[in-house]
């Protein structure tokens, strides 16, 4: 089973919530796919064994045949090629890599190099991954796009996304059997839960939530989740003994057997299609 | 800062899930429908589904059975140019909108981004460009960024006087604080530190300082962890608002010296 985490806005404990679940599920894959700030590596500790560099295809010209007609910049829809008196300019770092110039050029003049723009590194047996976008780059699908190719079939899989509901997260949780939205209880958490909300619905994902940082005031996500039928899979309470602990990079989980049981049976019931 | 800066304009660059429009409360002045991708449409009447239009797509956006899927289509044009037919052509796609508003505190320039939709740091692009249309004779502009090193962040520091990074004493935020340094170093934006809840583990704390220290950036400010905040946004109010005294000289302070080290 393939479990997706995520949540509208940043520093909820998005990833607290899912290196937790994936330390807590036997035999499970554990995959980074915020690839911008990936941060699960601190809590989960792997033994980084292998490092890919993941390439995209960017265009280059061969002088010797452009005669500078424009048609590459006419055809590139993300203002990646410009020809400005006949000379032809490449922005690699917005190229979308979709060859769209090599078609339109007349005189195949326009060849494609690799160009490397992050690593997936791995543990041995590849149950833990995470992508690095290198600092400087724009843009971050083709990391997530390869790590999900790494994905293994037998086993269950807990994806972490990253923040936002953009390409990136749609990337991230697409083709995923179940998607936990992780929501804190302040005005602006719910804000962008309704955000998550509204994405994956649209997807026609399955879904649940868990409130992090669980108070008084989690009265406001228990309204919204009453009114709109949604399932509040779990909730951890705010505690300063938990943050204090997740900046050490320990997990709650490590100190806390009973929420570890909690993840466990929360995970047995997402196999059973309980919460579908 | 937005109550604390005068002769300013502010603008929320965090497209994905913006949150300052939740504090301001603007009164709407201008709202537009932002059109920042395409989309490929095949026209069935006259297509032969020959199929070299998914053999030149890359993103596997053209099913078997010659539909287009939306959320795969990067609106690259590949499949228009390929088509013997011209049975496809590339339309408009509405990603998200922006909105120019009045506050109390000054003009104010934010955008949604469509659920999903591509083009985030295009979208950034435009919400700089209508605040900057709009400026009368404001001296500053603050700009809410977003999380990430990606084309977001970009976007909404490109061409940026300053930039301050906030982060907290935890081994995340000094992970992430060394990577999205590492992004202004790269586009040669000065940038300033400012550790929120630094008492929450103050040995991160000061191995954030230590780290700063060594790669020349200047720890502007620190904001102690305070329950305080939270109750006063949970009441939509900031620390400043709520009338925090503490926090409230720590973040003049952090203003006094960011203008000080660029004059």
């Amino acid at each position: 089973m393939k479990i997706a985490v995520l949540s509208g806005k940043g520093g909820t404990g998005k990833t607290t919530i899912s290196a937790s679940f994936a330390a807590s599920i036997a035999s499970c894959q554990y995959i980074d796919c915020d690839v911008e700030e990936p941060n699960g590596y601190i809590f989960l500790n792997p033994d980084i064994q292998r490092s890919q560099q993941v390439k995209v295809l960017v265009p280059e010209v061969d002088k010797a045949k452009c005669d500078g007609c424009g048609a590459c910049g006419t055809a590139c829809q993300f203002n990646a090629i410009a020809v400005l008196k006949g000379e032809v300019l490449l922005f690699h770092e917005i190229c979308h890599h979709c060859g769209a110039c090599v078609i339109a050029c007349p005189r195949d003049a326009i060849y494609e190099q690799e160009r490397m723009i992050g690593v997936i590194e791995a543990n041995k047996n590849d149950n833990f991954l995470h992508g690095k976008l290198n600092v400087g780059e724009p843009i971050s699908v083709p990391i997530i796009q390869e790590l999900k190719n790494l994905i293994k079939k037998d086993k269950p899989v807990i994806i972490d996304c990253s923040p936002g509901a953009s390409c990136a997260v749609v990337q991230s949780i697409e083709e995923c059997d179940y998607c936990v939205l992780v929501t804190e209880p302040t005005p602006f958490g719910l804000h962008d839960l309704e955000i998550a909300v509204q994405l994956v619905r649209k997807m026609k994902m399955p879904f649940g939530i868990i409130i992090n940082k669980a108070s008084d005031d989690s009265k406001l996500i228990h309204d919204y989740c009453r009114s709109e039928g949604i399932k509040i899979l779990m909730e951890i309470p705010f505690s300063t003994e938990i943050a204090k602990a997740y900046s050490e990079g320990i997990l709650p989980i490590q100190k806390d057997i009973v929420l570890k049981q909690k993840f466990e049976k929360l995970y047995e019931k997402l196999v059973r299609g309980e919460y579908q | 800062m937005s109550l604390l800066v005068k002769d300013k304009m502010l603008a929320d660059c965090d497209v994905d899930a913006p949150n300052m429009h939740i504090l301001l409360k603007p009164e709407v002045l201008d709202k537009d429908d932002y059109y920042g991708a395409k989309e490929a449409v095949i026209d069935s009447s006259i297509c032969l589904e020959c199929g070299m239009c998914r053999e030149s797509c890359r993103f596997g956006a053209i099913s078997e059975t010659f539909n287009m899927i939306p959320m795969k289509c990067e609106g690259c044009g590949a499949c228009v140019l390929v088509c013997p037919q011209e049975a496809i052509r590339l339309e408009d796609v509405k990603t998200g909108e922006t909105y120019l508003s009045n506050t109390q505190r000054g003009t104010f320039s934010y955008a949604l981004l469509d659920i999903g939709a591509e083009g985030s740091g295009k979208l950034v692009t435009e919400v700089r460009k209508k605040i900057t249309n709009h400026k009368k004779n404001e001296k500053w502009l603050l700009i809410d960024g977003s999380p990430g090193i990606g084309c977001v962040v970009i976007a909404s520091i490109t061409g940026a006087d300053a930039v301050v990074v906030v982060t907290e004493p935890t081994k995340s935020g000094l992970s992430d604080l060394e990577r999205v340094l590492g992004v202004t170093k790269h586009f040669e934006i000065p940038a300033f530190v400012c550790i929120n809840k630094y008492d929450l583990n103050n040995e991160i704390s000061s191995q954030i300082e230590r780290y700063c220290e060594n790669n020349g950036f200047s720890v502007v400010g620190k904001i102690p962890f305070d329950p305080s905040i939270v109750k006063a946004l949970q009441e939509f109010k900031t620390p400043v608002e709520a009338g925090n005294s503490h926090v409230t000289d720590e973040i003049i302070s952090i203003w006094t010296k960011v203008t000080e080290k660029l004059n």
